[in-house]
């Protein structure tokens, strides 16, 4: 407070929006706690955003990095000190699993930053960027989980986190056809299955596959018991195979459905599934090849969501093609239809 | 449709009214009381109860035995302590 003469009251509007050249360059003075004399804010340590204007003046809300939800204890301590120390008594969980410490000074993001950084606990983006990913618990402890969901997102965050796009993009990870983290909602979603193989030899008849099944996708023989299987209702859920005592349903394919074009907001868009069964390196190559794609379909065309873009005439045979040159043709759906509308508000009458 | 329609119970229980995981922890205390080769008898409904009891068991290390429909709506499950894989 002493040293409050000291410091040039500067004003400035932090628009997470800019663009970072512009951003860069803006720095201010600002009293910095701790330190003797005054300090400054480099705003261009927060080019990937993840500092989000409130409406109080000056209050930002500080959106943590936490790749498919996860913190370890020794980072969610520090946060706690964090919020307690510069935010205000709580924090939030934001709709995308990140911890959010709201309420903190822009004076005092020098200082939140360096005691998060003791712990390489990192900011999270906002604005048109790749956003941090979510994920399930996936396969590590979940009865359901199919794919490790969970290494998924941290190796997606460590690849593709904050890279620039015409708008947000978000990637998220479902462990299996629950799709409890909503991969039909995302702009590009990956969730896990299996198509099941039935060996006859090892089959018993005993019928637990066909009760297992919720999908109908499995009838026992009314005379021995074994399983018809319609492929065609099978959703890929992994339950025959899990619930199989003897081993005769064994996985078959195994890996990420993949979904694109999804997207929530005013106007939300269901995610159409473009390939089947992708390997976690293949999801990789998917993600990359699909961030280069709307870069470049998305030139002159502002904030524009990719299931948007993709509804565009032609645009989905495109970003088919790009796709079918990065991962081959064995796995990709043929002919998917463009993300569809949900339509979630009242509908005006024509006058 | 099974050839262990002889296997001798140990234990029954009727679960027919619980819902997870009360279902569950049921079914576990029950095998709990039991020894490695004794069968614990399950009477279930069909749908999400059986479908859950015969996952769960073959994560825990049982094998069921048997299967049995009791009418339209129940199922009748034999589960073989430490009789499985896991």
């Amino acid at each position: 407070m002493s040293k409050a003469k000291d410091v040039k009251k500067v004003k400035v509007t932090v628009d997470h929006h800019l663009e970072e050249g512009v951003l860069r360059k803006v720095t201010v003075d600002a009293d910095i706690e701790g330190k003797n004399e005054k300090g400054k804010i480099d705003f261009a340590a927060l080019r990937s955003g993840g500092f989000i204007k409130q409406r109080q003046k000056d209050k930002f809300t500080v959106r943590l990095k936490c790749p498919g939800g996860r913190m370890s204890i020794d980072k969610l301590k520090v946060a706690a000190q964090a919020a307690e120390k510069y935010g205000d008594k709580f924090v939030h969980f934001s709709v995308r699993q990140s911890l959010e410490i709201p309420t903190v000074d822009y004076r005092n993001f020098d200082g939140i930053m360096q005691m998060l950084e003791t712990v390489e606990q990192g900011i999270a983006s906002c604005g048109p960027r790749v956003r941090v990913p979510t994920a399930c618990g996936g396969c590590e402890y979940n009865p359901n989980g199919i794919t490790d969901t969970q290494r998924m997102a941290q190796e997606s965050t460590d690849r593709f986190f904050g890279a620039r796009t015409n708008h947000k993009f978000k990637i998220s990870w479902s462990g299996c056809p629950h799709d409890c983290i909503k991969t039909a909602g995302a702009d590009l979603g990956f969730q896990g299955g299996v198509y099941p193989v039935w060996d006859e030899p090892k089959c018993t008849g005993c019928t637990i596959c066909a009760s297992a099944c919720q999908e109908d996708a499995i009838h026992a023989h009314p005379e021995t018991g074994k399983p018809i299987f319609d492929a065609e209702q099978c959703i890929y859920c992994d339950d025959c195979v899990r619930a199989c005592p003897t081993l005769a349903w064994q996985e078959g394919k195994k890996g990420h459905i993949v979904r694109i074009g999804g997207k929530a907001g005013r106007h939300p868009l269901l995610a159409t599934i473009v390939a089947q069964f992708v390997s976690d390196e293949e999801a990789h190559t998917i993600i990359d090849t699909t961030i280069k794609w709307y870069q470049n379909a998305g030139k002159g065309k502002g904030r524009t969501r990719l299931g948007v873009i993709l509804r565009e005439e032609g645009m989905m045979d495109s970003y088919m093609k790009t796709l079918e040159e990065a991962i081959g043709p064995e796995k990709l759906v043929s002919n998917p239809p463009v993300p569809q509308k949900i339509v979630i508000h009242p509908q005006r009458n024509p006058l | 449709m099974s050839q262990e329609a002889d296997l001798k119970i140990s234990e029954f229980l009727d679960i027919c009214e619980e819902v997870c995981p009360m279902s569950f922890i049921l079914t576990k205390k029950k095998l709990d009381s039991l020894e490695d080769g004794q069968v614990l008898e399950v009477l279930c409904q069909a749908g999400e109860s059986l479908r859950s009891i015969s996952i769960q068991m073959k994560d825990e290390g049982h094998l069921i035995k048997s299967v049995k429909r009791e009418d339209e709506n129940h199922f009748r499950i034999q589960i073989l302590k430490g009789g499985g894989e896991g």
